[in-house]
């Protein structure tokens, strides 16, 4: 017989209630005004995640309501066309798009990750070069992205370089511009695999490389794939730096990665049907934009779920 | 002692190999301020440095042209003020709500779609801000002919600001949420036994525990907004200005650069010196500003964490 069952079961009930019904007695002896400014505050909160949302969910609405009408098999299929706007589309700059991140991705995984490795496995912290760099990869990170953008005309166009305004030019500063995030993400990825894994392949004869290789970087795998995902989906929304390197030009066919003759992407497509006064080309802006809402939400999620999926395994 | 077999070389290059990825950021930050120094040195030998920081006449296309960057400078900064008054409450308050009211159901929903709507690209938010905050929300609600009135107008720099609130609302809200929880539940325990309401608790204990995180984020916040192009571009004009009166159209700073800089503009030209100039003033502006941020996320990390 448990102590709560049997006959003793309804006095324990009531000696219970009796001790709620006093606390919440004393309890309700709060300050009045305390109470009352308690739920005005967090009426307030509450309004304030309301508008921040609504604002958001404005910006899908009316993208949405304004675009759809041109959504179709011509928006990916057709170039862009000043004469024929009922007709014109996104292909050479979703090709652009896709090319640009392909190179983003090519530069920023091995690089991000070698970096990253460096910082969590074998810089020595009290060094202060690893400090600079530490803290130079975190500015690096809140740099604007125009100033990326002169870096490409001045660095990578003109200057040392020299590549002249190609495709692959623009994927390099936009590799460029998003290497601090995925740096700073894989480091996170990395410094949360436990030493205890470490120390253990350590100590079977494991040399650091072999630990790194064939235990710390499978653990670090899903934070390191959400930090590219987020970055990569950071470069292909990115427009700014891309005008200042060449992506200005109204293409009409398909770019390739080193063609001079110019290329396109699809947040400047959009800006470039955007800034156009005549209805056809603003709903075209619209569809863009559905387009562009669309694949980045969707990479974005998939990275936020892959993250919370795979978080605090340990 | 046990010790390996042979030198292992390769483990060597390897560790060379790694640090030498981490050194291309350091040779970015490099490759960045050299690239701004050549064209701006080159600028300031034309333009007397005088005329440029302390001019508010901001007129390259006019014939003799002025180069004053107040006149830009302002534009940047009366977008950036106006557009902090509506996302430091915002985000703060989201901030709060997310740390210390949210059911843990509700914060695992909110914070993500938070952080997604992160990524919404800055052509669309200006596009956004020109087609629909502008006339279907400034027009309406602005008083009358208050400061020159709203109706009329195309373009406004309110209108880049409240697109900007909406960019950093989810980044002040998301790094303050961070800070606030990485404050000890001992704190939040302590309060509540002492008998503090739970506004009490989030304002007068959470709140001035993570202020060093919390103002971090802010600071980023500004950074973001000062460095922000697309949204200004499209949403606040091209006609400098030095004011900041927010129904006004105006340029920013990187307005200006992503304008003049476009196309095959001439490479040795006043106007190319120029952006770089201006980049210049841009550099220096954020990296005071993300130093200040970082170091305060260092100091809040190094008390909790």
């Amino acid at each position: 017989m448990t102590a709560f069952g049997g006959a003793e079961a309804p006095r324990n009930r009531l000696a219970v209630a009796g001790a709620r019904a006093t606390t919440a007695a004393m309890l309700r002896d709060q300050p009045r005004g305390d109470v009352v400014r308690n739920a005005i505050f967090a009426g307030l909160l509450l309004l304030a995640v309301l508008i921040a949302l609504a604002g958001l969910l404005a910006l899908l609405l009316q993208a949405f309501t304004k675009g759809s009408s041109v959504l179709g098999p011509d928006l990916v299929n057709n170039p862009p066309s000043t004469a024929f706007p009922d007709k014109a589309g996104y292909r050479p700059a979703i090709i652009g798009s896709l090319q640009l991140i392909a190179g983003v991705i090519l530069f920023v995984v091995p690089v991000g990750v070698g970096a990253a490795l460096y910082l969590e496995e074998y810089a020595d912290k009290s060094r202060w070069w690893n400090t600079l760099i530490e803290v130079n990869i975190q500015n690096l990170a809140a740099v604007p992205s125009i100033i990326y953008g002169i870096l490409g005309l001045a660095f990578i166009v003109r200057g040392p370089l020299d590549l002249g305004f190609i495709l692959a030019a623009g994927s390099l500063t936009l590799a460029l511009l998003v290497l601090p995030m995925v740096i700073i993400a894989a480091r996170e990825a990395i410094r949360a695999v436990p030493d205890s894994i470490r120390q253990g392949s350590l100590a079977l004869g494991a040399t650091q490389w072999q630990t790194i290789r064939r235990q710390v970087l499978p653990a670090a795998i899903p934070g390191i794939a959400t930090g590219v995902i987020l970055a990569v989906s950071r470069a292909l929304g990115e427009t700014a730096p891309l005008l200042l390197v060449g992506a200005t030009v109204f293409v009409t066919f398909d770019p390739t990665p080193f063609g001079t003759d110019g290329y396109s992407a699809m947040p400047v497509q959009i800006f470039n049907y955007a800034v156009r006064p005549q209805e056809e080309f603003q709903t075209l802006a619209f569809a863009g934009i559905i387009v562009m809402l669309v694949v980045l939400l969707a990479m974005n999620s998939f990275a936020i779920w892959l993250r919370n999926r795979y978080e605090q395994r340990w | 002692m046990l010790q390996a077999q042979n030198k292992r070389y390769g483990e060597r290059a390897i560790k060379w190999l790694l640090a030498l990825c981490a050194l291309l950021s350091v040779l970015t930050t490099t490759a960045i301020i050299v690239s701004l120094i050549g064209p701006t040195v080159g600028f300031f030998e034309i333009v007397p440095a005088g005329e440029f920081f302390f001019g508010v006449d901001w007129t390259p296309q006019f014939e003799p042209p002025s180069f004053g960057v107040l006149g830009i400078v302002a534009g940047t900064l009366n977008v950036v003020l106006w557009s902090m008054l509506f996302a430091i409450p915002l985000g703060l308050a989201t901030a709060v709500y997310l740390s210390e009211y949210a059911s843990p159901r509700v914060r695992k929903t909110l914070k993500p779609i938070l952080e997604v709507l992160v990524g919404v690209p800055t052509v669309a938010i200006g596009f956004f801000a020109v087609t629909f905050i502008l006339p279907e929300i400034i027009v309406p609600l602005w008083p009358g002919e208050l400061l020159g009135g709203a109706a009329g107008k195309p373009f406004m720099a309110l209108a880049a600001s409240l697109g900007i609130a909406l960019m950093v609302v989810p980044i002040i809200a998301s790094l303050s949420d961070d800070a606030m929880r990485a404050v000890p539940r001992g704190l939040h325990e302590g309060a509540y036994a002492l008998g503090a309401t739970k506004a009490k608790v989030a304002t007068r204990v959470i709140f001035p525990a993570a202020l060093s995180g919390i103002v971090a984020s802010v600071v980023l916040a500004i950074s973001r907004a000062v460095g922000e192009t697309m949204i200004v571009l499209i949403a606040a004009g091209s006609t400098p200005n030095a004011t900041f009166n927010p129904v006004e159209s105006i340029q920013a700073m990187t307005a200006y650069i992503a304008t003049t800089a476009t196309g095959d503009i001439a490479s040795g030209s006043l106007d190319y010196k120029s952006v770089f100039a201006v980049g210049a003033v841009l550099f220096a502006m954020t990296l005071i500003m993300n130093v200040i941020s970082i170091r305060l996320v260092r100091r809040y990390r190094e008390v909790y964490e």
